[in-house]
């Protein structure tokens, strides 16, 4: 029930990502200027880690890109076709539906022109693809953290997005699970290949997944990180070490 | 014993221990053991001549009051005709409540011209109102309608209102960034959110409801609980006004049973009303 072959039929959301270009972008809360005119491209299907202090505009960013807030001044494109549901955000926090089962919860994230049987099946296949198959009965009160928000996940790619941004998904859970999840997402972002901006304040969750890793400062990008390594990283190994020290030391320096 | 024995399934998991099956009815039980000394205390001492009849009638008086009214018709029609009152009062004031509650709660515009309104009537006791309402009304159906719809209204609007205003804002955003049109949202998250509040009022609203029909009906009414129990303290007849009145407890108890019926079929998700173990 694992296995990648449940995206089939019905359950086929692999689409691609799209790219995603940012120009001049600015939002400012009344005096405080959280973004100050941002440039950035992301090239469709990059995996993008965006990193700073907290308060630093990298939340703001992610929130600016998922439509969940409307910037002061510049634009936000998408290179290639896009529908209502090809970006995809997935918060802090779970936010599941305490009154729906935790199959009802992932149909959530169900395309619309997928109905009854079939948006059953997709959601099945996406629990499926996390490992919850065996849960989709049960109401998510009694699963635990990691469980949450696996199907918290589970709901996010159910419309087969394009673009999904990550707003610190991890950062709640236990060291253990958060290295399980890494891997989770990393391994269903290579198999639908969809473009990700994962924002995070841990390095060493950025080095682990991301091909290219963003640091913002002051509302403005100070650092722009490519990171060649090849997948799946080794945690500990020296050129991540020598990385993630190069990162530190700008951060806390800066 | 047998009982236990016959209904308890063959899947071995689910055989409950006896142990716990007699809890489960001490459980159950447990409400009724301090009515039921009462009661027998009342008759022993009733028998013993240490309370007077006339001032309270024995259980068995009572009992026996209650077995004649309800051979010739007069009880049961009377609870119907006060059941169906309060029940027609629950409604319309409890479907107003709970419209211009949801609406007070989802709009901004709404809440600011009705509020205060609302907030400055809550403050009249509604049971003032009888003499105006008699003068308006007279003593027919009307007059317990209003009354009762105008108590029951309050706890369900504040409930209903409160119920939507703390709805948690990040699952309505969430709602909102996965493409829920407004009435999708409504029905999926603010209404299901509101729904433990409003139970709430609900609760709140049938205790007013006997009240304000028991006290209207005393006042002005030509059938009914309260006009029977009237009735019959201009006859003296004792046991016909406590039978009335623990007809009253009963019904009160029968109401709060239903609603926590009606919760738990409601709010199954809610860890409060989630029996350990029962997992699908």
């Amino acid at each position: 029930m694992n296995a990648p072959a449940a995206f089939s039929g019905v359950s086929a959301p692999t689409t691609g990502g799209l790219g995603v270009s940012i120009r001049r972008l600015s939002r400012h809360f009344g005096a405080k200027r959280v973004l100050e005119s941002v440039d950035l491209d992301i090239p469709a299907g990059q995996f993008v880690a965006v990193i700073g202090k907290s308060g630093c505009g990298k939340s703001t960013l992610l929130r600016l890109l998922a439509g969940l807030d409307t910037p002061t001044s510049g634009t936000i494109g998408f290179t290639g076709a896009r529908d209502d549901a090809a970006v995809r955000i997935m918060f802090q926090e779970p936010r599941l539906l305490p009154w729906q089962r935790v199959l009802a919860n992932v149909e959530v994230g169900a395309p619309a022109r997928l109905q009854g049987e079939d948006r059953h099946a997709r959601a099945r296949a996406l629990l499926a693809e996390v490992g919850l198959a065996q849960r989709a009965g049960e109401w998510p009160a009694v699963l635990s953290g990691g469980q949450r928000q696996r199907v918290a996940l589970a709901r996010a790619l159910a419309s087969g997005p394009r673009v999904l941004a990550l707003d610190e998904p991890l950062g709640a859970l236990d060291a253990l699970t958060r290295i399980e999840m890494q891997a989770l997402v990393e391994r269903i972002w290579r198999e639908q290949g969809f473009t990700a901006v994962l924002v995070t304040h841990d390095v060493a969750e950025a080095l682990a997944l991301a091909d290219r890793v963003i640091l913002i400062d002051h509302g403005r990008i100070a650092l722009d990180l490519d990171v060649p390594l090849p997948r799946p990283r080794r945690r500990g190994s020296p050129e991540l070490a020598a990385l993630e020290g190069q990162i530190l030391s700008r951060l806390l320096g800066g | 014993m047998s009982l236990a024995e016959t209904r308890s399934p063959p899947a071995a998991r689910k055989t409950v221990p006896l142990r716990r099956r007699l809890a489960g009815l001490e459980g159950r039980l447990a409400g009724w053991v301090l009515p039921l000394l009462l009661v027998v205390l009342w008759e022993a001492l009733s028998r013993a001549g240490v309370i007077a009849p006339n001032v309270l009638p024995a259980p068995s008086a009572v009992a026996l009051a209650g077995w004649q009214a309800l051979k010739s018709g007069e009880l049961l029609h009377n609870m119907g005709v006060s059941t169906l009152r309060a029940l027609a009062g629950l409604a319309v004031g409890g479907l107003i409540g709970f419209v211009l509650g949801i609406a007070n709660g989802l709009w901004d515009i709404t809440f600011r011209y009705t509020d205060t309104t609302l907030q400055m009537i809550r403050n009249v006791p509604h049971l003032a109102l009888i003499p105006l309402v008699i003068l308006w009304f007279g003593i027919d159906e009307e007059a317990k309608l209003f009354l009762v719809s105008l108590g029951v209204f309050f706890p369900v609007y504040i409930n209903t209102l409160h119920g939507v205003r703390s709805v948690d804002p990040q699952l309505i955003e969430m709602g909102r960034v996965y493409g829920m049109s407004p009435f999708t949202l409504f029905r999926r998250i603010i209404l299901p959110g509101a729904l433990p509040s409003i139970f709430v009022g609900l609760r709140f609203a049938l205790g007013i409801m006997w009240l304000t029909l028991i006290v209207a009906e005393t006042i002005a009414a030509s059938s009914g609980l309260g006009y029977m129990a009237m009735q019959a303290r201009e006859f003296l007849l004792v046991d016909i006004v406590v039978l009335a009145i623990l007809i009253y407890a009963l019904l009160g108890k029968l109401a709060d049973v239903l609603t926590r019926q009606l919760e738990r079929a409601c709010l199954q998700w809610h860890p409060a009303f989630q029996t350990p173990g029962s997992a699908p």
